[in-house]
């Protein structure tokens, strides 16, 4: 499979992931318009850029769920392109939602232990139902492995204290680390977070953010952030990603893009950027 | 079933238990000593629990001595050697323990001091000590002491246990990691095991096992130096009064410098041989102790005040049903209580019948639901905690005692014994353990607890011990009719009657309030013949007896002067009166017309009196008191809550209490 003539990443080994020229389609408008990036392993990428600039919709054909009209996406040189969302996501992709996407009646434990799906092999074999309705050796086992993976991220995090919290009952910026704690479960190879600092207090961010930066130091995990203001990235990434109506418009450290004229002007408003 | 109005009573004389505990420890006269004994005897079972990832870690005793052996040969590859002091700083952690008892083992001296201190108090007791390696939890503490790295010059190494979120620091030339010690041990016991048995055995019940901060209520705290012999000798004299053994667990969540928890969670744990459990994050602690469910605790005034809060809370939310059976039981329960403990008397068979019913209908529930289903001992010190909250636990069956004591005696030395529980006491003194009463009022304490010293201050010591070893505890106090221990407070906030002797105001103003019909109390006598009280009472209480009784009132000024108020006052005064010696008790009062109010300076925010101003203000009636006066012409101004001032004149009562 990944001898495919599409193949043209396969000459750096520490390529991850690669799009290629996506474009996307709602009726008759252009959500993406030609976007080309790549990511290394053990980047930290933010993209930013305002309010429908693409950026969600660029998330979630990488996460499979849209179907680009043009373009490719390559992770670990393969073409991923066609693959649904449950088989990327057993390649190792895993992502968070801009708005808390949870099981929002169980409880935290069960929420991160759902993040485990992809990876529990027992699941893909024959009788699987049967087997967990029984209650196996095997089926146990899995259960005991998944619940001591799913501790070691909540301890992680420290949201361990919550773990037999219903999730809709906690404060909005605990259920964001749960939605990050249920994407880094199944120990992915790259973690797409949309927004994770969303919506949270001045607090609550800086401490998203150190999590954010010790799971891509500490765990060397590869990050792809989505977020509309560049102030919250600029400590956080060394590269950043500015995108406005569907195109990539600026590409580089975040001092460098926070001075480029396009960028200020696709954040202030055309008449900002003309009067320079 | 572990409660215990059904348990037996154990009548064996404590003296005789003493004697026999301290003749099994005879030889196991050190912790190091005792942990290798342990190790060996019993090493299968478990010691320590630790809850991480959700579930409860185990250590076994001859696991828990491993890893200690592999600390001490750490701490011996970094250079620590005998008389060196290692500090420890961190939430209670097993490795909390290991350290401690690592340091011990090479003849070093821990001192650990509270997770919560700022940083240049950690340096503070850093540099005083002359520490070479810090043991500490967590990235918080470590970044801390690199705050103050250049004030420390002794520190050679700093060994963190937890390591999450110490990547930022990879590379540090002070930073260890705890397991990394443990390996360096491991490697240096390969040639070195012999030494370290060696060690254990040299070790002596005379050497200091650790530094323990004093709780000095102004500025830096002392560093009390206790040795094993101290430790241990406490720890008997209490298992004396209160059995404990192997079956007992424990939850160790007050902060581990605190010497009542190395009392705990360290020496009672080692002789009694008691499991010692670890809360996951101090968040959790009441949920994990919950799953525990121990057989002893010890908690500060405090946590039982929020129990009791939290109870009433939900109770006050429950059905209509729930609230009268819960009404109907904690009578009940009050009521066996009032004819047993309160009379020092013990359960008769109704009682028990009755209180069986109880449990099992609803204490049960609620003892479950804070842990407290197998309580057998819990005790309470540090401050003074309300008799009605100790009748509360005593209903629902937790077996709540008083203690007393200080680092210095090496954390208790007075103890309530079962069913001689006087509310107002801290109880009688432990087996071996004298506690006299100065002529000027102070507690005094000899016993084999008595601290060797305070570190590097011997002219501290010498201020608090004397050439006859009475350990002076700087705390007023008189023994009742019972032989009971009363702490009434500070001795420097004592005042002096004209005779000599000595009045603690606070305390007879406390024990006034302890009354649901006096609001506050001001009790003054300074320089005179005997003391006298200026009362408030409560006016929707007051309000709510006098209404029921039928006797007709306008205003707070107006009920304040009903003689039928002053006779319910004096009869409160009058009990009050009964539990104090004879030169505390208040002789005349008065019940102000107005109430006390922190706009006119009489209290301050915080609702405590501030005495001298008070006599100061009431100068003319007071003298009027003494004078034996019936009534005085009563005139002053007053601010109003709107700003606008006020004079107003009333005649009122001075009534004389026989």
């Amino acid at each position: 499979m990944l001898k495919s003539s599409n193949n043209i990443v396969s000459a750096g080994s520490s390529l991850l992931l690669e799009v290629v020229d996506l474009h996307l389609k709602f009726g008759g408008i252009w959500a993406l318009r030609g976007v080309s990036f790549s990511v290394s392993k053990g980047d930290l990428l933010s993209i930013i850029g305002p309010n429908g600039a693409g950026k969600t919709s660029l998330l979630n054909v990488i996460s499979g769920f849209y179907k680009p009209n043009k373009g490719k996406v390559f992770f670990k040189g393969r073409d991923i392109t066609k693959l649904p969302p449950f088989k990327r996501a057993e390649l190792g992709i895993s992502r968070t939602f801009q708005r808390v996407e949870l099981y929002r009646d169980m409880t935290v434990l069960d929420n991160v232990i759902s993040g485990l799906i992809p990876k529990v092999k027992y699941l893909k074999k024959r009788f699987s139902t049967v087997k967990t309705a029984l209650w196996t050796k095997e089926v146990r086992e899995e259960e005991v492995n998944a619940r001591y993976l799913a501790e070691k991220v909540l301890d992680y995090l420290d949201i361990s204290q919550f773990r037999h919290r219903i999730v809709k009952t906690l404060p909005y910026g605990i259920q964001k680390k749960v939605e990050l704690a249920r994407a880094l479960v199944m120990d992915p190879e790259i973690l797409l977070l949309d927004e994770p600092m969303g919506g949270l207090n001045f607090e609550e961010k800086e401490d998203m953010a150190r999590y954010i930066v010790s799971i891509n130091e500490e765990l060397g995990k590869t990050i792809v952030l989505i977020e509309h203001d560049l102030a919250a990235v600029m400590d956080l990434s060394e590269r950043v990603i500015v995108m406005d109506y569907g195109r990539i418009i600026a590409e580089g450290t975040p001092e460098e893009v926070a001075n480029d004229p396009k960028v200020i002007a696709a954040y202030m408003g055309e008449k900002t950027g003309s009067t320079r | 079933m572990a409660f215990r109005w059904t348990s037996k009573i154990n009548y064996v004389d404590e003296e005789a238990r003493y004697r026999s505990l301290r003749e099994k420890f005879k030889e196991l006269n050190t912790f190091p000593k005792l942990l290798k004994w342990r190790a060996r005897k019993y090493p299968d079972r478990v010691a320590l629990r630790k809850k991480k990832y959700g579930i409860w870690w185990e250590k076994t005793w001859s696991q828990f001595y491993d890893e200690v052996r592999k600390v001490a040969g750490g701490l011996a590859v970094l250079g620590v050697r005998r008389g060196d002091v290692v500090v420890i700083i961190g939430h209670n952690d097993p490795e909390w323990i290991y350290a401690e008892l690592g340091a011990q083992i090479l003849g070093a001296i821990p001192l650990g001091i509270y997770p919560d201190s700022l940083p240049n108090e950690i340096s503070y007791f850093i540099n005083f000590v002359n520490a070479k390696v810090v043991v500490v939890e967590d990235q918080e503490q470590v970044e801390k002491i690199l705050s103050v790295i250049d004030e420390v010059p002794d520190v050679e190494k700093v060994i963190y246990w937890d390591k999450k979120d110490m990547w930022r620091y990879r590379g540090n030339k002070y930073l260890m990691y705890f397991g990394e010690l443990e390996n360096l041990g491991h490697k240096w016991l390969l040639d070195n095991s012999g030494e370290v048995d060696e060690n254990i055995d040299k070790t002596s019940p005379e050497e200091i096992a650790g530094l323990y901060p004093t709780s000095g209520t102004t500025g830096i705290s002392k560093l009390a130096m206790l040795t094993y012999d101290n430790m241990i000798n406490m720890s008997l004299a209490l298992q004396a009064v209160d059995p404990m053994d192997e079956s007992f667990e424990y939850v160790s969540y007050l902060p581990l410098p605190w010497i009542g928890e190395q009392m705990m969670s360290i020496a009672t744990a080692f002789t009694a041989g008691f499991k010692v459990n670890f809360p996951e994050e101090p968040e959790t602690v009441w949920s994990d102790f919950r799953e525990i469910a121990p057989h002893v605790m010890f908690a500060p005034p405090r946590i039982w005040e929020d129990i009791v809060s939290d109870i009433m809370a939900k109770i006050e939310d429950s059905t209509w049903l729930k609230k009268k059976v819960y009404s109907f039981f904690m009578n009940l329960g009050y009521k066996i209580v009032d004819e047993t403990i309160a009379k020092k008397r013990k359960p008769g068979l109704h009682h028990k019948i009755l209180w069986f019913i109880g449990y099992w209908i609803l204490y049960r529930s609620i003892l479950d639901k804070y842990g407290l289903k197998r309580i057998r001992y819990a005790y309470t010190g540090g401050a003074m905690l309300g008799p009605h909250y100790f009748r509360f636990f005593h209903a629902i069956g937790v077996n709540l005692k008083q203690i007393y004591g200080q680092t210095e005696v090496s954390g208790i030395a007075v103890l309530h014994r079962d069913y001689d529980i006087k509310f107002e006491t801290v109880g009688k003194p432990l087996p071996e353990t004298k506690v006299e009463i100065s002529d000027e009022g102070e507690i005094l304490i000899k016993s084999r607890s008595v601290m060797k010293g305070y570190f590097k201050q011997p002219e501290k010591t010498k201020e608090t011990i004397d050439e006859n070893g009475w350990l002076h505890t700087g705390d007023a106090g008189f023994i009742d009719n019972d032989g009971h221990l009363v702490i009434v407070d500070r001795l420097s906030e004592l005042f002096e009657l004209s005779n000599g002797k000595k009045v603690p105001p606070q305390y007879i103003e406390n024990m006034l309030k302890f009354s649901a019909y006096i609001k506050e109390a001001a009790v003054l006598g300074k320089g005179k013949p005997y003391c006298v009280a200026l009362i408030n009472i409560n006016f929707k209480n007051v309000m709510n007896w006098a209404e029921k009784r039928g006797i007709p009132f306008t205003s707070y000024r107006d009920l304040a002067q009903k003689p039928e108020v002053y006779g319910l006052v004096k009869s409160i005064i009058k009990d009050v009166n009964s539990k104090l010696p004879e030169h505390m008790r208040i002789r005349r009062f008065v019940i102000l017309p107005k109430q006390f109010h922190a706009d006119d300076g009489e209290v301050t925010r915080t609702r405590k009196i501030r005495r001298r101003f008070v006599a100061e203000r009431y100068r003319e009636l007071i003298d009027a008191m003494y004078r034996g006066e019936r009534y005085y012409e009563f005139s002053f101004t007053m601010k109003l809550e709107d700003g606008r001032t006020t004079i107003f004149k009333q005649k009122i009562r001075i009534e004389e209490v026989k």
